[in-house]
């Protein structure tokens, strides 16, 4: 939870930062003052920044506020339409709709959230060795090409069915499931990244301040985390915000398709699985998942769009 | 041009040969084969020979080759005398990929499959280019008007709002309270072109998976083509094209909307093959059965052999409309030079 909120929070931090130096060296205005300006300025953005904290917020204090427990089935209240207390209505087996779909976002946010982190970093990694590096640039990229020309939805649901069992028995039943779902979705979602990554770092090569630092003995390594990293973050900013609605929806499609989590453990996608065959009983069952999935990615494309135009210097107007 | 084509089906081969190695390895680690599901009461060593002589026991890479050979050598051979009803060499006897729940050739439940896929997503995709262009266009002419921001909220729900979600709530409209359009895909239904009744029953039962891919597919193409005419509009011809006194719709229409669709067309092609991914999603939530239903059954029965089929095809579609995209553009725009 902290991670997703912290993700969320970042900018107060930066702008923090920045008025203090800011305040330091009068007029001066840091480039991340300047981003956070940008950004302030796109209304959707900033809606988009309010509806994910306030969907994280709910999902994360939501079932531990509302009075209802999702472990006692109540069988003379099942299929209740939304109303008073039950504000989505019941399922089939008496459980609070609404608990069960803010329930069912924690693990759809965890999932997006760290699947976007392992895809950012192997992408970072493949197209930062794959740019610096020529001689490993051809077959970095080949893998890269090929993975890109994988039928991705197929092979992601075929390597579910086939791990599920192994990695359950290996780390338990929830667990076992997070961490599959998550490396395969953070394993086949890298290659945009990574070109994204190499382009930048190909050019940012040639520039003579690389050349400066290489004359002066500093090894690859080096010269690739503290001198090219920081010229290919605004991309890679970029790409992280839209790898995580990519994972949001793509974790959700798997569940909903009956491949990803089991209805024991609730996401948005296997709660409309579970819904999508009991429409004519309790329509909120899959409107109110439905919703907060839908909520959730807009609100994290709104915030990629901001940050892209906030981060493109050529875009930006002087305010 | 040649010389570039020839080059890029070279590098495709390897590229299937590595796709196809990938698609069998990962499949063959999955548990289970049809012999496990010969009874206890059979002895062991006959058991064993039966693997033997079913060829389990080959190593993969054996393994690897003979269902490469069926897949890129037989079946074709296979689907062209089909269709021409001819017979090269020795058809009556010639192997095929069996699956193993129908028992019977895994391609030819493919070619059942395809006609409802190809319906739907070409539909679909027709609709939504159809839709599209003719609003993004406009949208990037009028940028920041009430009817660019209407669209452009439009293109972000349809990106936002997944075909699971928006396609459950269309069949509870539409089916279950209105009752106007059929919950379910008749596949039984043959199509008359003669009998109007015919053809209404096919349009109601196309129109609600239809419906839900057009819109995915126009809010993906409609901001596509927004970039693009937007970037075309402040190019330096278009300024030459207004000088000479063209009117506003001549200029956009033929000058403008010619350059924009040249990266469209690669967009376009490049979708095709996700789309084909796509139809997996919406085919469960309207139960048409086509082929990415087929898949999904297959996976759950650990039909080894369909799957392999079925992933094989996707993959090298994607492969296939890669270098269809390629030459297209240089096609279309001549500036595009191959060395």
């Amino acid at each position: 939870m902290t991670d997703i909120s912290n993700d969320a929070e970042m900018p107060n931090q930066t702008q923090a930062s920045a008025d203090a130096a800011a305040n330091e060296l009068g007029e001066f205005r840091s480039l991340r003052a300047d981003v956070w300006r940008q950004f302030r300025k796109h209304k959707g953005a900033m809606a988009g920044v309010v509806i994910l904290i306030s969907i994280v917020f709910a999902c994360f204090l939501g079932p531990v506020l509302l009075p209802f427990d999702i472990n006692t089935l109540d069988t003379t209240n099942t299929n209740r339409g939304a109303g008073w207390p039950h504000l989505l209505g019941t399922d089939n087996l008496g459980r609070d709709a609404f608990t069960r779909a803010l329930l069912g976002g924690r693990i759809s946010l965890l999932v997006g959230f760290v699947a976007m982190i392992i895809s950012i970093v192997v992408g970072v990694l493949v197209g930062a060795l794959a740019g610096y590096f020529r001689r490993l640039d051809w077959f970095l990229m080949w893998i890269t090409d090929l993975v890109l020309s994988l039928p991705l939805l197929p092979i992601l649901l075929v390597a579910v069915v086939l791990f599920r069992d192994p990695m359950q028995d290996w780390l338990g039943d929830s667990l076992g499931i997070f961490v599959l779902m998550v490396t395969i979705i953070g394993g086949t979602s890298w290659m945009q990244t990574a070109r994204i990554v190499r382009g930048e770092v190909l050019s940012v090569k040639e520039e003579e301040f690389i050349l400066a630092s290489r004359s002066v003995g500093t090894r690859s390594f080096r010269i690739i985390l503290t001198h090219i990293m920081p010229n290919v973050l605004s991309p890679v900013i970029v790409a992280a915000s839209l790898g995580i609605a990519i994972a949001i929806i793509t974790e959700s499609a798997v569940s909903f398709l009956g491949l990803g989590f089991p209805l024991d453990i609730p996401t948005w996608g296997s709660l409309l699985n579970d819904s999508s065959t009991r429409l004519n009983l309790n329509i909120w069952l899959t409107i109110g998942p439905g919703l907060l999935l839908s909520l959730t990615v807009l609100s994290v494309n709104l915030i990629g769009d901001g940050l892209r135009d906030a981060l493109d210097p050529k875009g930006r107007t002087s305010a | 041009m040649l010389r570039y084509l020839i080059r890029r089906l070279l590098i495709a081969v390897p590229t299937v040969i590595v796709i196809s190695m990938v698609v069998f390895v990962l499949l063959e680690l999955a548990p289970g084969d049809p012999t496990s599901q010969i009874p206890l009461t059979v002895p062991a060593e006959i058991r064993e020979a039966i693997r033997e002589s079913l060829g389990f026991n080959d190593p993969i890479h054996i393994k690897w080759w003979n269902w490469f050979k069926l897949m890129v050598v037989n079946e074709p051979i296979y689907a062209f005398e089909s269709v021409t009803n001819t017979c090269i060499g020795d058809c009556e006897s010639r192997d095929r990929i069996i699956s193993w729940s129908s028992r019977s050739a895994a391609m030819d439940t493919v070619y059942q499959r395809l006609p409802q896929t190809l319906w739907v997503l070409g539909l679909g995709l027709v609709f939504g280019f159809i839709l599209a262009v003719p609003i993004g266009t406009l949208q990037a002419y009028k940028q920041y008007s009430i009817f660019d921001n209407a669209g452009t909220v439009f293109t972000l729900l349809g990106y936002s709002v997944p075909v699971f979600v928006i396609g459950p709530l269309f069949i509870w409209l539409f089916s279950v309270k209105l009752r106007w359009l059929p919950t379910l895909y008749d596949t039984t239904h043959d199509i008359e072109w003669t009998s109007w009744s015919s053809i209404w029953f096919q349009i109601r039962q196309l129109l609600m998976p239809v419906t839900v891919l057009t819109l995915f597919n126009a809010a993906s193409f409609g901001r596509f083509t927004r970039g693009s005419v937007l970037e075309n509009l402040n190019e330096s011809y278009v300024r030459t094209a207004r000088a000479k006194g063209l009117g506003e719709f001549t200029v956009v229409a033929r000058h403008v909307l010619r350059n924009s669709l040249i990266p469209l067309v690669t967009l376009l092609a490049l979708q095709i093959p996700g789309i084909f991914s796509g139809a997996i999603i919406t085919e469960n939530v309207f139960r048409i059965n086509g082929l990415g239903q087929l898949l999904l059954i297959s996976i759950r029965q650990t039909d080894i052999p369909m799957v392999q089929s079925l992933v094989f095809i996707f993959a090298v579609l994607v492969v296939v409309f890669n270098i269809l995209a390629d030459v297209l553009y240089g096609i279309l725009d001549p500036r595009i030079r191959y060395d």
